[in-house]
């Protein structure tokens, strides 16, 4: 017996120091990140463009471009997501099994298809056959299809968790359906719908691939604004500059200032939806 | 009988229209990929293409487009990497579901899910120019960016998807399992061999199944690790290419409609016929697993 | 005991007994009820008066709440559905196609057993069925939550905080809050589904006192299986027994002279 325990215990203590290894790996590197790219923050730096052929100046091009595409993409992800959910959770009586089935089918299956798959999707129609070119557009509606799995599927177990009581009593008072999902079901989820956004959102903000297919350019001394253009964002500028530019090296700050800047969105993004689902988790408990 | 006014037509449609975007968007991938990729076959014998083992396409006296290295390059990368990820995922997950006490998980639960938001250019980056480095010191590698670079930066992005789904697996096992064999004088070590993780085998199976697909698209980071050499080999510690990263490196150099940019959709049709696949059969693992309980 | 009820004349109370001035509100004529293959209602004959107490019960499964739910087309909620017959109040069929259920809704309110007040606040509950129905805004809204909520007698104990939360108010205090919001939309018919039975004795006093002050004013149907309970409150009583009704009389004398055997055997406790 004493030998079974003594295996237990230097097994679970391999157990322990892998995974606080694979823990401090993660933290290692994203110190070490921070600590080249904090420095590297000033306000010149966020807000100038980038200037000497790439060699120097700022970001703001970028981040402008970053957070336009991702406004845009809110626009159509977000409504399309919520609606789609709110179909699955409270309509699905009013049509056919095999269609829902198949819908369902579907969003599993669009949520493993490689961001690359979605990228060839954006140029060949929106870029080419809907001539929407290059453009912020483009690549906000390409976004846009990457992250509605995402939030629907969240949103619709949102929707679901929303107890059956609440229907019952809104529809023997005299309300329609949809008048019992916008008034009780809908604000009932919104936690759950919104931690399903932000997460959405935050996974679109990082990603390269289709907006390198879509619209991101390499270098923009202005950037006036105008979706039906070319844009530069943090996630392509980051590629870039570290495999494009005339010369990485001397470049390699402004690497690092781009990626803490492009980590503190999303780190921030997530923590926010991780607290909102934790703090009315709770508050129902 | 149906509860609704028949003014909520419209907002029923609309939704409706909501629901069925996602079959749209299916098709529409599969649509597009057939259209830009067939066109390649017209001058490509398919056996060419999937087995030659030169890939040339900007060549200007005699292009050659065989897939090979690009397939050959994403199988290595992927399967050392979930060779490598699935060892490690699994012990992880171990420790955070039975072993590690609620303090604890309260703090290596976040830290997986900030590893999995973290963009995959970041990772790219950091295999680029950390890892890279690593790797050749204590190696001495010939070339600085290989496929074990490429294998070792994956195999970290899939390892909260591993992780996750195989934590899920093993709480999802009866407690009653459990109790049944530590009354009968088991440890817990014994338990979790012998009851636990067989009875979760199939949610692991699952998560390996994502995880495996989850690197097989993943683009960014292996086309900055790679170093984007189409050359058929077993060795990691050559450069290699991967099917994406091809596919994102000369999509910007190609002219449109020219048959290297056909054949860059028939690699992405490829690529998203393999993903599709492995999705169905965890599709269809789920569905068995559920109806068995 | 299963009795042979196929011989069995109907006894309409009304026709037997003279009641002072009362209307006939709800009446079943041979209505059937199925829940996809199962026969849950069989052949349903019953008039329920005006400014009554009426109360189903019967043991569990006797299909009292589904007859309850037939009034206000709770029942269209589940898909596999069917019936057959008729159902009027103030001689309208129910179930017509060109009824507005909505409509119908409004005139008739539900309690339920579970009290199921909304997640917002105690003055947002009430005032969902009248914002629903357009019954005013604002200051007409005050009015109607406090007429509500006073003949609920919960106005007392809620006036000064109607902006809190529903969910603060204890398990009695939730129901009362429920039945105010079911007399917000000015119904003429409540039902009440088991309303006391997740409630403790003394809530359940004070809505058994409540519900006799409700049906001054409305046709109030009540469903239980506590037998006490009905003896108690009640001015009519149906005894179900496998979706059929096996007998209606005044509620003195289903307890004190039943006619059926079945009536008898279940009050005295050899069953259900």
């Amino acid at each position: 017996m004493m030998d079974k325990i003594s295996t237990e215990k230097s097994v679970f203590a391999f157990f322990k120091l892998l995974t606080w290894g694979v823990v401090s790996v993660v933290a290692v590197l994203l110190l070490f990140i921070f600590s080249k790219g904090l420095p590297v923050l000033t306000l010149d730096f966020l807000t100038s463009p980038p200037e000497n052929g790439m060699l120097g100046g700022g970001i703001s091009i970028a981040i402008l471009g970053t957070l336009m595409v991702m406004g845009l993409t809110i626009v159509f992800a977000i409504p399309l997501g919520i609606g789609s959910a709110i179909f699955l959770a409270e309509y699905t009586d009013k049509v056919d099994p095999r269609i829902i089935r198949m819908v369902r089918l579907a969003i599993n299956n669009l949520a493993g298809v490689p961001s690359i798959v979605y990228g060839l999707l954006g140029l060949g129609l929106f870029v080419l056959f809907l001539n929407l070119r290059f453009s912020v557009l483009s690549a906000s509606l390409t976004l846009s299809f990457l992250t509605l799995p995402v939030i629907i599927a969240a949103s619709e177990e949102s929707l679901r968790n929303v107890p059956g009581a609440y229907r019952e009593a809104s529809l023997a008072l005299g309300a329609t359906r949809w008048e019992t999902v916008r008034n009780v079901v809908l604000p009932s989820a919104l936690p759950g719908i919104m931690t399903a956004c932000i997460l959405g959102l935050s996974r679109a903000s990082g990603e390269t691939a289709p907006l390198l297919m879509t619209g991101a350019a390499y270098y923009l001394p202005r950037f006036s604004g105008n979706i039906f253009r070319q844009f530069m964002a943090l996630s392509t500028h980051i590629f870039f500059m570290s495999t494009q530019s005339p010369n990485p090296d001397i470049t390699r700050p402004i690497q690092y200032g781009t990626i803490v800047v492009l980590l503190i969105i999303v780190l921030t993004m997530n923590m926010t939806a991780i607290l909102v689902r934790s703090y009315y988790r709770r508050k129902h408990r | 009988m149906r509860v609704t006014r028949k003014d909520e037509r419209p907002i029923e449609g609309a939704l409706f229209f909501s629901a069925i975007l996602a079959i749209i968007i299916l098709g529409l991938i599969f649509i597009f990929l057939l259209r830009e990729a067939i066109p390649t076959f017209y001058e490509v014998p398919i056996s060419e293409f999937l087995l030659g083992r030169e890939w040339f396409p900007s060549s200007f006296k005699d292009p050659r487009f065989g897939a090979l290295p690009l397939i050959a390059g994403s199988f290595l990368v992927v399967a050392t990497s979930v060779v490598i990820a699935v060892p490690i995922g699994l012990v992880c997950a171990i420790y955070i579901a039975e072993i590690a006490d609620h303090r604890l998980k309260e703090v290596l639960k976040p830290a997986i899910e900030i590893l999995a938001g973290i963009p995959s250019v970041v990772y790219g980056f950091i295999a680029l120019v950390l890892l890279s480095e690593v790797i050749q010191n204590i190696l001495h590698t010939t070339y600085r960016l290989n496929a074990l670079n490429g294998a070792l930066i994956l195999s970290l992005m899939i390892l909260p998807t591993i992780i996750s789904i195989t934590e899920d697996a093993i709480n999802a096992v009866p407690r009653d399992y459990k109790h049944a064999s530590l009354a009968l004088g088991a440890t817990r070590w014994e338990t979790l061999r012998k009851v636990t993780l067989p009875a979760a085998r199939s949610g692991v199976t699952v998560g390996v199944m994502l995880g495996m697909g989850r690197a097989v698209g993943e683009t960014m980071a292996v086309l900055m690790a790679t170093g984007n050499s189409p050359v058929v080999t077993l060795s990691l510690l050559r450069s290699v290419e991967t099917m994406t990263a091809v596919v994102a490196i000369e999509m910007g150099e190609v002219v449109f409609g020219s048959l290297h940019y056909h054949a860059l959709f028939a690699i992405g049709l490829l690529l998203f016929v393999i993903t599709f696949t492995i999705n169905l059969v965890v599709d269809f693992a789920i569905h068995r697993q559920g109806r068995m309980r | 005991m299963i009795r042979d009820t196929r011989y069995r004349v109907p006894v309409n109370p009304f026709e037997e007994y003279e009641f002072e001035n009362t209307e006939e509100k709800i009446e079943f004529d041979d209505f059937h009820l199925w829940y996809g293959d199962n026969h849950v209602l069989k052949d349903i004959d019953l008039e329920i008066r005006e400014n009554m107490i009426t109360a189903f019960m019967g043991p569990s499964g006797c299909g009292k709440s589904s007859l309850l739910r037939a009034i206000n087309r709770m029942n269209d909620l589940i898909p596999e559905c069917r019936y057959k017959g008729e159902i009027e109040i103030d001689d309208v069929d129910i179930n017509d196609p060109e009824t507005d259920v909505y409509e119908l809704r409004k005139k008739v309110g539900m309690v339920f057993q579970k009290p199921n007040p909304f997640p917002m606040s105690i003055y947002d509950n009430v005032a969902y069925g009248p914002r629903i129905h357009s019954m005013g805004q604002r200051s007409a809204l005050d009015d109607i939550v406090e007429r509500s909520l006073s003949e609920a007698a919960l106005w007392d104990e809620v006036y000064d905080r109607l902006d809190d939360s529903a969910m603060s108010l204890s398990g009695g205090q939730q129901q009362r809050l429920c039945i105010a919001r079911a007399l917000a939309v000015e119904p003429e018919i409540i039902l009440l589904d088991e309303p006391c039975s997740a409630l403790d004795p003394i809530a359940t006093m004070k809505i058994e006192g409540l519900m006799r002050r409700l049906e001054e004013k409305y046709t109030v149907i009540l469903v239980t299986h506590n037998l006490q309970q009905a003896a108690r409150v009640s001015d009519m009583t149906a005894f179900m027994y496998l979706g059929e009704i096996i007998e209606f009389d005044r509620t003195r004398n289903i307890f004190e002279n039943p006619r059926e055997e079945l009536t008898e055997n279940y009050i005295t406790g050899k069953f259900g």
